[in-house]
């Protein structure tokens, strides 16, 4: 065990962790955003319960996203000093550029916003939450960024005398077709979670009002009002998850091409490819032997994956062990392989679980279609409940998939994972941190589950009290700590 | 005036705008279980007076460490990998007061209230004094070889002077937010408040005066004294002005000590940016920690056209927030020093 292994770990877990949150928040502050706006409009006192209700949600939501991130800045000159000093001049310029132009407007205007309750003029308050949402979406593209640079680094050059990356062309960083792609295929992802959040929420308080009669069939007996909102966001969330969810296939597919051209190795552990191909085949299920590098069981789709990779039925897909021989002629010897068992699992989960959420959507805008009608299968409930967790499984996949797929490299082709750690801090150290933080996130993770709980149950109308009496609470803020 | 100074000057503003501004809200943190009884609406009033604003505060912080690896990668890496132990315990403690004041209230739980309590106080303590630790540090210089890797232990780092530094910071923060709730509370916590900052003031000034002419006399340069002098003028004449509930004057007589303190703190360090007690020679300095000028000169114009508007938006939010905070206003009620907290919607 070296400082190394845990200092990977670390930035697994707080990495991972950081990341059950920030979907959840760039999705959640559009949506809540959108019911804002519907508020603003209409005047319609659901609207505002729902834009309330939600709103409690989402900022002990983006708490949790608030604090976890701070750790992500720090952690590279913790654990990972060498890979700052070779990188800083082209990766920290995002990270700068994230925080003056989008951390200080998301954190200003939540403030404004949630504090700003009946002392903002309406117009100005619901520009608060909007702003939020694009502050939100803005820092993570520079942060996805900064992430596709480290998978292909484009304008930059190694100055011969110190050794390190340097910066020459800020464009090539931000124009990066993996910048814009990931950030495609994350942020959507991102809506699909936040949208299949809002769905799990709505389904669980309509199923809560639900009675079964003897024959089965389903009776909605519940406050007419909470009928009407949660009818409304339940579809508000299948709509932002189907149309989010078609955003993420496609994108998807075009990361997979872009790692064919840029980083072959992912690919090809993802799909268990040894040898390089021709029409290679899409691999379903397969049973590896890393030692032996072949598969003893591999059900595959023929022609498929060349497919994907290249848009063309027989288009030739590189294989592990002619990148191998590549690399090693071109880098020097040593293991250029990750993990394959990781990715080729890692990149199966974040498609099962991805798929099954957009067709949890798909289901429910069929069965919600028409007026005031709801699904009457149980089913449907339970699938719902269960395409949460799945949407947040796929996301962790996702970047396991990313992260892990990388390696050796932290920057491909520039910088091994190896010699970018801390030399100057020990293994007990990073232990140390590593279980402070684990056991940290381990109880705030119950903590916010409870909380979220607790809101979800208790529902809008604590939120909103009373119809009749908004007018005379209109001094009380409705939000303040 | 060559980029890479620019770039230290803008970082220098970007920590002195964070000390500025956190400060305040982390000496409100530190004051928070004097402000009122347990589960008191007067707690409520001293957390809601800076609720609006902490968060925003904070990102000044993040800001400067994402200046500092983007403009100066070599002293980001030496430093936060060199102070790995008070780095990692600022990190806790800033992760669990930021959730403290947004869960707080959440459960109408006295048990619940009194642990998020201890967080925000825990959260607000360590960071005062460990920032001012590490300033110190980074002023003292560290034991670090050629290759800039920090060799000193952590005990190395609890030297005393480093020490006084970080009493200094905590201190110092903790009589700047009882002059900002002097300011920005009415009714029984502004009382406590203005008691508050008297009797910080007895450990803050002395604090205050020691490390900085410790510092002059050790680091120094000439331009620095009168700093060094004017910090401690004002920051008596603050705490004077706070006995006299001149709360206006007194909020910016604290504020310019705080502004030059560290103006001078980093005035000293300059043209080093992490001094090496090993060899002088292994020393990162403002000319070989920096970037290239291709990355400088990005984020000068980045810096130039979006601080002011950052500025700008700051501002307003402490105009739309400028009322004073008190007990009625949280809970639509009267409420008299120390009652508990009624029971309604959170």
């Amino acid at each position: 065990m070296e400082a190394l292994d845990l200092a990977r770990w670390q930035f697994g877990i707080t990495t991972i962790y950081h990341f059950l949150f920030v979907p959840l928040t760039i999705g959640l502050s559009f949506i809540v955003a959108v019911l804002q706006t519907f508020w603003y409009r209409t005047g319609r006192h659901e609207y505002l319960q729902a834009t309330q209700f939600f709103g409690k949600l989402f900022l002990i939501n983006f708490a949790m996203g608030v604090v976890t991130g701070i750790v992500q800045e720090f952690q590279f000159g913790m654990n990972w000093s060498e890979y700052s000093r070779f990188v800083g001049d082209v990766f920290g310029a995002p990270l700068a550029m994230e925080a003056l132009l989008a951390f200080f407007l998301e954190s200003t205007f939540i403030g404004l916003w949630i504090f700003g309750w009946h002392r903002l003029p309406r117009g100005v308050h619901l520009a608060c939450i909007w702003i939020v949402a694009v502050a939100t979406n803005l820092s993570a593209y520079f942060i996805l960024a900064a992430n596709a640079w480290m998978r292909r680094p484009v304008g930059y050059e190694i100055n011969p005398e110190t050794g390190r990356a340097e910066l020459n062309d800020i464009w090539a960083v931000l124009s990066n077709d993996q910048a814009w792609s990931t950030y495609l295929h994350t942020v959507s992802a991102a809506f699909v979670t936040a949208g299949l959040f809002v769905v799990a929420v709505s389904a669980y308080k309509l199923w809560r009002n639900t009675r079964y009669d003897d024959t089965g069939e389903v009776g909605v007996v519940p406050p007419k009002r909470d009928f009407a909102l949660f009818r409304a966001t339940l579809r508000t969330g299948l709509v932002v998850t189907l149309v989010a969810g078609a955003l993420t296939v496609f994108s998807g597919d075009h990361q997979a091409k872009l790692a064919a051209e840029y980083e072959p190795m992912k690919l090809a552990a993802a799909e268990a490819l040894w040898d390089t191909e021709e029409g290679a085949a899409f691999s379903a299920f397969a049973v590896g032997d890393t030692e032996a590098r072949y598969n003893p069981i591999d059900v595959t789709v023929p022609n498929v994956l060349s497919f994907l990779a290249t848009g063309h039925f027989d288009g030739e897909v590189h294989g592990m062990n002619n990148l191998q021989e590549a690399y090693e002629e071109l880098y020097g010897p040593g293991d250029y392989m990750p993990n394959v068992f990781v990715v080729y699992w890692s990149f199966r989960l974040m498609m099962g679980f991805g798929m099954f959420g957009i067709a949890v959507a798909a289901a429910g805008l069929w069965l919600t279609r028409g007026r005031e009608r709801l699904p009457r299968t149980p089913w449907f409930y339970y699938a719902a409940f269960a395409a949460l967790p799945a949407a947040l499984l796929a996301n962790i996949f996702g970047w396991v998939l990313t992260e892990m797929g990388r390696q050796p490299w932290t920057v491909h082709g520039e910088l091994l994972t190896a010699a970018s750690v801390s030399p100057g801090v020990s293994l007990g150290t990073v232990a140390m941190s590593l279980s402070l933080f684990t056991a940290l996130y381990g109880i705030l993770f119950a903590v916010e589950v409870g909380l979220l709980w607790k809101y979800i149950k208790k529902g809008p109308s604590h939120v909103v009290p009373d119809l009749e009496n908004d007018e005379d609470e209109s001094e009380i803020p409705h939000f303040s700590y | 005036m060559e980029l890479a100074v620019i770039w230290f000057v803008a970082i220098a503003v970007l920590w002195i705008g964070f000390f500025l501004l956190e400060g305040f809200d982390f000496g409100v943190g530190v004051l928070l279980p004097f402000m009122g009884k347990r589960h008191s609406v007067d707690r409520r009033v001293a957390i809601n007076a800076i609720g609006p604003v902490w968060d925003a505060n904070e990102v000044w912080m993040i800001t400067a460490v994402g200046a500092m690896f983007a403009a100066f990668p070599a002293w980001y890496a030496s430093a936060f990998s060199g102070f790995y132990v008070p780095v990692l315990l600022i990190l806790l403690a800033l992760i669990v007061r930021g959730v403290a004041f947004e869960y707080r209230h959440k459960r109408d739980s006295d048990q619940w209230r009194d642990w998020w309590d201890r967080a925000i106080f825990v959260g607000s303590a360590v960071p005062a004094f460990l920032w001012g630790l590490i300033f110190a540090n980074f002023v003292r210089g560290v034991a670090m070889d050629a290759d800039h890797i920090v060799t000193a232990s952590l005990l190395d780092l609890f030297n005393p002077y480093a020490l006084l530094g970080g009493v200094m910071t905590l201190s110092l923060f903790t009589l700047h937010g009882a002059v900002f709730l002097t300011l920005k509370t009415d009714g029984p916590v502004r009382g406590r408040a203005r008691t508050a900052s008297q009797w910080s003031a007895w450990t803050a000034v002395p604090a205050v005066a020691v490390f900085l002419l410790w510092t002059q006399a050790a680091h120094g340069a000439a331009w620095t004294l009168p700093l060094v002098l004017i910090a401690v003028a004002a920051l008596v004449g603050g705490v004077a002005a706070a006995r006299f509930r001149r709360e206006g004057w007194s909020f910016l007589a604290t504020a310019v000590t705080i502004v030059l303190t560290f103006t001078a703190l980093l005035g000293s360090l300059f043209p080093n940016v992490l001094p090496s007690t090993t060899d002088p020679a292994f020393s990162l300095t403002v000319a070989n920690a920096s970037s290239a000028d291709y990355t400088l000169t990005l984020m000068t114009w980045v810096a130039v056209v979006f601080l002011p508007l950052v500025l700008g938006y700051q501002a307003w939010s402490y105009w739309v927030f400028r009322k004073r905070v008190t007990g009625e206003q949280i809970t639509g009620a009267t409420v008299t020093a120390g009652r508990g907290e009624p029971d309604q919607a959170a």
